[in-house]
């Protein structure tokens, strides 16, 4: 797998395309309660990507027949702005953004609490305003700092990270040209106290050994993650609120 | 109850404490664990756990006193925004008495779109919108006043304990003030300074709920701007 390029991915010194070692990170910065409107919101830079995490609820859900009378339910929409691409997107929703929204909302589902208001919904809205690879991963960390800002009961947060196979060598959080000309991409998340993973996606081929190791290294990123998110919410209240 | 340790920031997923604690408000036990659900301020007392949210929304609780805005009248209800994901019911037969009947009564003959009123919730459960009452003293629609819509999670701190809080407020500005516990509060005072001085000070709580000396800075907005 993975397209022809003339960059050199991974050099003799185990040094990436972008300057970054095997198992570092690209720079991650998170903010917290960045909308006013919004009852929960996060924002989120991870090495290019840009994201923007909002939410409401519980709230009265409509249409009304999607209310279920035992639980409330998550619903969640991941969107790419126009100009988040070099070329520009048609603004509806594509296949590929639905399916993403469906994978977040999955994701976060194991660890908020949605038994405490049944017949309700909680929206999470996420805009893509910059994409650079590993947006999913970036969206649900912004989503989950999102849902904590808005006080929606969690069992856990959920932080997420990608792991990957560039020039036979596993790689921690894959950026866009890795992705494209890289042999494989495997986005995580994970419940880092609880230490439950939410979501495991892998594009292209990996042995069983690799497996394990590209699976342990995101675990690690995201552990990594979580510190970010952790002291974005604490900066939320420490300056002044 | 005596708090044994220092209160502590925690986010959602994180360990308080370990052991047969009681859990309260915002926790949950998983084994031997006691984990926070929520960004909020954890407290260990000597036999139980609890963290105070830092934001959220009202869930509604028999006896709670809230304010809510009449949304829509029906035949025999009115519906009320509670400023919760749930709808607060006001029945006819409350306001009207229980020879209520829909044909000779007109329902926004007593309450209109867009009324306040102080209400205590009757009843409520997973299954059902809270049931409000308004048949009990001082509660009932409110004529007058400005309402400020603040966080509910904010809302034992603007009382203060034992109304300490509120009492500062109200005699250094002559205002007199109704608390829902809903995070809705209605000041009305006849001076307007004062009116303006209490609507700071509400404010103020509200955006620094989690400030330790909350009690002095309140005291000293109430001196300052009275000068």
């Amino acid at each position: 797998m993975g397209r022809k390029t003339d960059i050199t991915l991974l050099d003799e010194k185990g040094i990436r395309c972008d300057g970054r070692k095997i198992d570092q990170t690209r720079n991650i910065t998170i903010k917290a309660g960045i909308l006013k409107n919004a009852d929960g919101s996060a924002y989120i830079e991870f090495g290019g990507n840009k994201i923007i995490a909002g939410v409401y609820g519980p709230r009265d859900i409509h249409p009304k027949h999607l209310a279920d009378s035992d639980t409330g339910v998550l619903r969640c929409r991941y969107h790419m702005q126009p100009f988040s691409v070099p070329e520009r997107k048609n603004p509806a929703p594509s296949r590929r953004e639905i399916e993403i929204s469906k994978v977040i909302k999955e994701s976060l589902q194991p660890a908020v609490i949605l038994d405490d208001f049944p017949r309700t919904a909680i929206d999470l809205y996420l805009e893509v305003l910059q994409a650079d690879g590993g947006s999913r991963c970036a969206a649900i960390d912004a989503a989950s700092v999102a849902l904590a800002d808005a006080g929606i009961p969690m069992r856990d947060m959920v932080s997420a990270c990608a792991a990957g196979k560039v020039e036979n060598t596993i790689v921690l959080d894959v950026n866009n040209e890795e992705d494209q000309a890289g042999q494989a991409d495997m986005p995580v998340a994970l419940m880092p106290h609880l230490e439950k993973i939410t979501l495991v996606q892998l594009d292209g081929m990996l042995t069983p050994d690799e497996y394990k190791k590209c699976l342990e290294t995101a675990i690690i990123g995201c552990k990594q993650v979580y510190e970010i998110q952790r002291s974005a919410l604490k900066a939320k209240y420490e300056n002044g609120g | 109850m005596m708090e044994i340790t220092k209160r502590k920031f925690v986010t959602p997923g994180e360990v308080i404490a370990t052991g047969p604690l009681r859990t309260e408000n915002n926790v949950y036990r998983d084994g031997d664990k006691i984990i926070s659900t929520c960004v909020g301020i954890s407290e260990i007392f000597e036999n139980s756990v609890r963290v105070m949210a830092l934001s959220g929304i009202y869930m509604p609780r028999i006896d709670d006193a809230v304010i809510g805005k009449v949304q829509s009248t029906s035949l025999m209800f009115w519906e009320l925004d509670i400023n919760s994901c749930y709808v607060g019911i006001l029945r006819a037969d409350e306001v009207f008495g229980r020879d209520y009947s829909a044909s000779s009564n007109d329902l926004s003959s007593k309450l209109r779109k867009g009324d306040l009123i102080l209400a205590r919730i009757a009843n409520f459960d997973r299954s059902r919108d809270p049931l409000l009452t308004i048949k009990s003293r001082g509660l009932g629609k409110i004529e007058s006043g400005e309402l400020i819509k603040i966080s509910p999670m904010t809302i034992p701190r603007l009382i203060g304990r034992q109304g300490a809080t509120i009492q500062t407020i109200e005699s250094n500005t002559n205002a007199r003030i109704k608390i829902g516990q809903n995070g809705w509060v209605v000041v009305s005072c006849e001076d307007s300074s004062g009116l303006l001085k209490a609507i700071k000070v509400i404010k103020m709580i509200d955006s620094q709920s989690h400030v330790p000396d909350l009690m002095e800075r309140v005291k000293s907005l109430l001196e300052s701007e009275g000068e």
